[in-house]
């Protein structure tokens, strides 16, 4: 695989240079030329405005019989007895891929005492859970998720695996990857199939949400992919009557390396932004810590829950548990709403999903204004505070 | 005990900008930093060998200006300094890159007396990806176990490790394993040093980056790079943004009774 410029088109134009991540590219005697930074991402194929650049891509040989793998999976995790929220969500998205596909939707689940909560995993859309049941596994161990889910999916070949992109579900997903020599795309915001191979095309922001890249697995199966929590949204309108494949194993504590000693709580205060149907955010322009008192009233009188972007967060306005965005949470509540946030796309990436978002700020040129359904061009210190007496009234009407 | 460190060198995103009018990157005038998570892997590195003895070992895979990078880690204080450099490594996905790494800390780890405890510390992501897949493929590959997401990290006795890893948002959980191990740390671990003067210069005047390609690490082609790679790259593109614009106008009173209404129509209110 290499990365070609037709000489005769190039007009040295520098439009390649400005969107190379990696330096890679340099305009010499107005032609452009790669450098060894250039690592093959492709950015510049896009950027190219006279389509001068192409990538010419190697033959791949296909490592496995691909026709032998069918089905999408979905891994589920739990705490306390309790399926983590992601797992429904990607339910809602498998289903979608697995129409697509002509296939079955699996949920997988590792745990204890699941019994009597497996049939309402058909209100999610799965046609067949299959439980893996051991007393050892209520918790969590990296060996022993990591063998069980390679034995399965070596027996059962699953074509797609999806997982939630957590602590717990990032830490086995690669391990599991790597033992199968399978391909893994992490925090996936978009999965679609490419009709005529049946890929899975996964498309991920990248360059902190600079870029978006669309990855696929061409040559291999499974194709895994990891998606952040509030991504997708759980689908409950299809009811299906599960199948239930129950394995029960004997594991010992001597069966995994690691031991676990205590689960503990950490010093935080509880904020739960990803499950919230409205979000108040506050940015840069907010100006203080004392100003985020009229942004948190505005969350108080809606009910909502407040949160920021980066930069208040790094100023101590905030606690970092609030902040959305590349380094925060991705939220998709019903309302956003943006005060003082310009938009840099680090923020945008965590809450653009949102389903109507509101911005509130000064600038006019501001980006946040181009994912907004509706904006307000002024001074957040005198537009939130009549906003909230609208909203007084209303309420007391 | 040999103290691993992998690190990566990356563009420092926080300070790339899109130009609103050609959507395309503004790249000009940014540096090339060490992931920030690798310089508290780093640090840990550190602290382990003045606490226990030992080597602290970094390695890096990347283009040769990465060299700078791996001389910022010598003046903090690491003994040695691999980088990994072949245009056969280019376009590696995390699958490729992990194998590579895990042949060089194999071929390292076969210098030296076998017996020799180790450890390999990485940040738990980099900036650039954001995948947090690279540490445990490695540890796959080299076949110890990993704990990753880690906050806190204690060495007892000769072998014993004892961590706390972020488990959920709310909760840590305390995990004890022995070495080797491959730990994958958070930035709230511990603060990173800056070098000294004197570290500096032992940097460049004492100490050496030295380089690997392909051959010296008995790569096999078929298993780096883009050709070791599951995934490819299909399509990179700028995300375009979507919403309705719809820019309330008037007086004050007259924009918040456009948005209340609007807002109530979406049934949102």
């Amino acid at each position: 695989m290499s990365i070609i410029i037709d000489n005769d088109l190039c007009e040295g134009c520098g439009v390649c240079l400005s969107s190379c991540p990696y330096g890679g590219v340099e305009i010499l005697d107005e032609i452009a030329v790669f450098t060894e930074d250039c690592n093959l991402c492709g950015a510049c194929i896009e950027a190219c405005p006279i389509n001068a650049i192409t990538l010419v891509r190697a033959e791949r040989i296909e490592n496995v019989d691909k026709t032998q793998y069918k089905g999408v999976w979905v891994i589920a995790e739990h705490y306390k007895n309790e399926i983590h929220k992601v797992a429904f969500q990607l339910l809602g998205k498998g289903r979608e891929l697995s129409n697509a596909l002509n296939v079955n939707l699996t949920l997988v689940i590792l745990g204890d005492k699941f019994d009597n909560k497996l049939e309402e995993i058909g209100e999610y859309g799965a046609d067949e859970v299959i439980y893996v049941k051991s007393a050892i596994l209520k918790d969590y161990y990296s060996d022993l998720y990591v063998s069980t889910l390679t034995d399965l999916i070596t027996e059962y070949k699953p074509e797609i695996i999806l997982i939630g992109a957590t602590p717990t579900g990032r830490d086995f997903a690669p391990r599991v990857a790597k033992r199968l020599n399978a391909g893994l795309t992490a925090d996936c915001t978009g999965l679609d199939i490419e009709e005529e191979t049946g890929n899975l095309m996964q498309t991920r922001p990248t360059f902190g949400g600079n870029i978006m890249a669309t990855i696929r697995t061409p040559s291999s199966r499974p194709q895994m992919a990891t998606v952040r929590p509030g991504t997708f949204k759980a689908d409950k309108t299809t009811k299906k009557k599960v199948k239930i494949i129950k394995i029960e194993k004997e594991f010992k504590e001597k069966d995994t390396v690691t031991k676990i000693i205590k689960i503990i709580a950490r010093q935080k205060e509880k904020v739960n932004l990803e499950d919230a149907e409205i979000i108040v955010t506050g940015g840069r322009g907010v100006g203080s810590m004392e100003g985020f008192k009229i942004i948190e009233e505005l969350a108080n009188v809606l009910g909502a829950e407040l949160g920021g972007s980066r930069v208040p967060v790094e100023l101590n306005w905030l606690g970092e548990d609030r902040q959305v965005g590349q380094t925060g949470k991705t939220v998709s509540p019903k309302l956003y709403i943006a005060c003082g946030i310009s938009g840099a796309i680090q923020h945008l990436v965590g809450m653009q999903n949102s389903e109507i978002i509101v911005a509130i700020n000064k600038d006019p040129l501001a980006p946040i204004f181009q994912v907004a359904h509706y904006g307000i061009v002024g001074d957040l210190h005198k537009v939130v505070p009549a906003l909230i007496e609208e909203l007084k009234k209303i309420k007391s009407e | 005990m040999k103290i691993f460190v992998c690190i990566k060198q990356v563009p420092g995103i926080s300070e790339v900008k899109i130009d609103p009018k050609t959507n395309t990157l503004i790249r000009e005038g940014i540096p090339s930093i060490i992931n920030p998570h690798d310089k508290h892997a780093i640090e840990l590195g550190l602290s382990i060998k003045e606490g226990y003895g030992g080597e602290v070992i970094a390695i890096s895979m990347g283009p040769p200006q990465t060299e700078q990078a791996l001389r910022e880690v010598l003046s903090m204080g690491a003994d040695k300094a691999y980088l990994l450099t072949d245009r056969a490594f280019a376009g590696a996905d995390t699958l490729a890159t992990s194998h590579t790494l895990a042949l060089a800390i194999k071929k390292l780890l076969k210098e030296v007396d076998n017996g020799e405890k180790y450890i390999v510390i990485c940040g738990t992501q980099a900036i650039d990806g954001d995948t947090a897949q690279v540490g445990p493929e490695l540890a796959e590959e080299l076949g110890i176990p990993q704990i990753t997401y880690v906050l806190k990290f204690q060495l007892k006795g000769e072998d014993l490790v004892v961590v706390e890893r972020v488990f959920r948002t709310e909760e840590v959980v305390v995990i004890e394993t022995k070495l080797p191990v491959l730990i994958s740390v958070l930035k709230n671990i511990n603060t990173p040093r800056t070098p000294s003067m004197g570290g500096i210069v032992k940097a460049y005047q004492e100490k050496e980056v030295l380089f690997l390609n392909s051959e010296d690490l008995g790569a096999n082609k078929a298993d780096i790079g883009l050709n070791g790679s599951m995934t490819e790259v299909w399509k990179i593109f700028i995300p375009q943004r979507k919403g309705d614009h719809l820019i309330l106008d008037g007086t004050l009173e007259e924009m918040i009774s456009k948005l209340v209404n609007n807002l109530k129509d979406d049934k949102v209110l």
